[in-house]
């Protein structure tokens, strides 16, 4: 597949995925928490497109609310990941023996495996979507930041900078002037994969208990709700990891063609 | 070499304190009092009480810092506030099945993500390369809980191939024990051997294109004896380092998917630990796990001298 199509075919289901989240309350009539004693684990009906859940409420109600909820967590990592790591990454640049010392603090968070360390961090702080952002955003941190300042580490050393610095330029000057373009670029792609891994924390944490708390309609509870009875009602499963899934696939597509279109490294190659 | 790999572990020590810095200082890091977000909202005041002295919150944090790395340095993990029981023992019950899914799991994604590769390298543009391109990004859009649901759906309660949860030891036969483990270990095995295929890939490409290479076809050295002896063992370095950080993502998916089939091992103990908001336990698994990985890790290094003579430490 072409960069050009993997963009469009990308981009064009994530922008489908984010209006019907954002369209949802519109497009729905049922509240995605309305409970119905009478109407459990129905199979999908022109009533109930998904069908409903053990507790009767309504599938497709519920997996577009958490769509919601999986990009806006998703959306909210990305970026302030992006702006927090590209600050440790910069910072740890400009000096060496602060350098030392923050790249030390960033290799022990990524020896902790992403999902335990945002384990560890949800039991200390308790169930929200608020907490779920800060938790995945500092185990994201640390890939940013080693990012960032591995391309400032090397643009420094190019002549237009090195001359930026003898003309007398002050530094904060050159890290916006001439170092930030250069970011620009590897931090948009970095950024797309970190919506992804997001998302895929997110539906994990909350999966085993550890996320969003159990009333709010994400599709990792959804999915947690459906763990004892996946059996009887499969598409308790499938519908929300269908939907999981393509915007997966959508962000990855267009990170992937991102990737191929600024970075001429990776361009040549054709199918990567 | 020897001299190197002592080096090497003792490099892993500061690391090490870092982590456990990092998994110590998390309590004293959240807003409010811990004790209380710990002790649930229902909980009386002896027994937030009770929490606070058991997770040492009512000494200073330098000092009660220093007692702690020394207690875990000595193997003891602290003590579950739920059971009471030795946090050390209740992961060592569960260490059986964690690891014969991440061993079959490493075993299974290798052996595919290799040849895999290789092959894709091999006829460039061809239909193993588009295969594995589709592969990978099916592989890393899919995540680990969700496949295992669509690989138990499919072999498990439709075909009625394979059991659809639980664990077997591999002291009951080694049979049953794989008939368990074999849908988790795929599932696991979905991005692992994704990750594998893609490096080896490119590192094959890059090592293909080398002179030495085109004096091999030249003198009519069989081809695959050109993918797999010449090649393969030129491109290992680049494939080696990533199953070593690829394992970071296996343990954590590994954690979750866990609990998609039922094996009582590590990833069950820690969603447990969550309901019952069990710290001690899920900063055991943290610890132990993590050290696992930097372990991994260091054996890579030690690796790179094995497949490479060039490299001396």
């Amino acid at each position: 597949m072409t960069r050009r199509a993997d963009i469009l075919i990308g981009g064009g289901l994530l922008l489908a995925m984010v209006l019907l989240a954002l369209l949802a309350p519109y497009l729905l009539k049922g509240d995605p928490r309305a409970l119905s004693p009478g109407s459990r684990l129905l199979a999908p009906s022109a009533l109930h497109w998904f069908g409903t859940d053990q507790l009767g409420r309504d599938l497709f109600a519920r997996v577009l609310y958490g769509a919601r909820i999986s990009l806006f967590v998703g959306f909210s990592v990305a970026l302030l990941s992006s702006l927090l790591g590209t600050f440790v990454g910069m910072v740890s640049a400009s000096d060496r023996r602060l350098d030392a010392v923050v790249m030390r603090v960033m290799d022990g968070v990524m020896s902790i495996p992403a999902i335990l360390l945002a384990i560890a961090l949800m039991a200390v702080t308790g169930g929200s979507v608020l907490n779920v952002i800060v938790a995945v955003t500092i185990v994201e941190i640390p890939r940013v930041a080693r990012l960032i300042r591995g391309i400032v580490l090397s643009l420094r050393e190019q002549p237009y900078v090195e001359a930026a610095i003898a003309a007398g330029t002050s530094r904060p000057m050159i890290m916006v002037r001439h170092l930030l373009p250069g970011i620009t670029a590897p931090l948009i792609v970095q950024a797309t994969f970190v919506w992804a891994t997001a998302m895929i924390l997110e539906a994990a944490l909350s999966f085993i208990g550890a996320g969003t708390p159990p009333t709010t309609p994400s599709w990792g509870n959804i999915l947690a709700d459906a763990r004892s009875l996946w059996q009887i009602r499969p598409t308790l499963v499938f519908f929300p990891g269908v939907f999981l899934f393509i915007t997966l696939l959508a962000v990855n597509m267009l990170g992937d063609g991102l990737r191929d279109l600024l970075d001429p490294r990776h361009a040549p190659e054709g199918a990567t | 070499m020897l001299s190197y790999t002592i080096r090497r572990l003792l490099m892993a020590i500061p690391v090490m304190g870092i982590v456990a810095l990092i998994v110590f200082s998390l309590l004293y890091l959240t807003p409010g009092d811990p004790a209380m977000v710990l002790a649930g909202d229902q909980a009386s005041p002896e027994q937030i009480e009770k929490i606070r002295a058991s997770l040492g919150l009512d000494q200073a944090p330098h000092v009660r810092f220093v007692a702690w790395l020394w207690q875990m340095a000595n193997g003891d993990l602290g003590t579950s506030i739920f059971s009471g029981e030795p946090v050390t023992h209740m992961i060592e019950q569960r260490l059986e099945p964690t690891f014969s899914l991440l061993a079959l799991s490493v075993v299974l994604s290798i052996s595919v993500g290799v040849p895999f590769g290789v092959a894709a390298a091999a006829r460039r543009g061809g239909w193993t390369d588009r295969a594995l391109t589709y592969f990978t990004t099916l592989g890393f859009s899919l995540p680990a809980f969700i496949a295992g649901y669509a690989l138990a759906f499919i072999f498990a309660t439709t075909l009625r191939w394979l059991p659809v949860q639980g664990f077997v030891p591999l002291s009951e036969g080694v049979q049953p024990w794989l008939r368990n483990l074999i849908l988790p270990a795929v599932t696991l095995s979905l991005v692992y051997a994704a990750i594998i295929g893609r490096v080896t890939r490119a590192s094959m490409l890059e090592v293909l294109s080398e002179d030495y290479i085109r004096t091999a076809r030249a003198k009519g050295v069989a081809p695959w004896r050109i993918l797999f002896r010449h090649a393969l063992q030129n491109a290992a370095i680049p494939v080696i380092t990533v199953i070593g950080i690829g394992i970071a993502t296996l343990i954590g998916s590994a954690v979750i998917t866990e609990n998609v089939f039922a094996i009582p091992g590590v990833g069950r103990l820690t969603v447990d630990a969550i309901l019952h908001r069990d710290y001690p336990i899920i900063q055991g698994v943290v610890l132990l796990l993590s050290a696992g990985y930097v372990l991994v890790n260091i054996a890579v290094d030690l690796c790179y001298t094995l497949l490479d003579p060039r490299i001396r430490y």
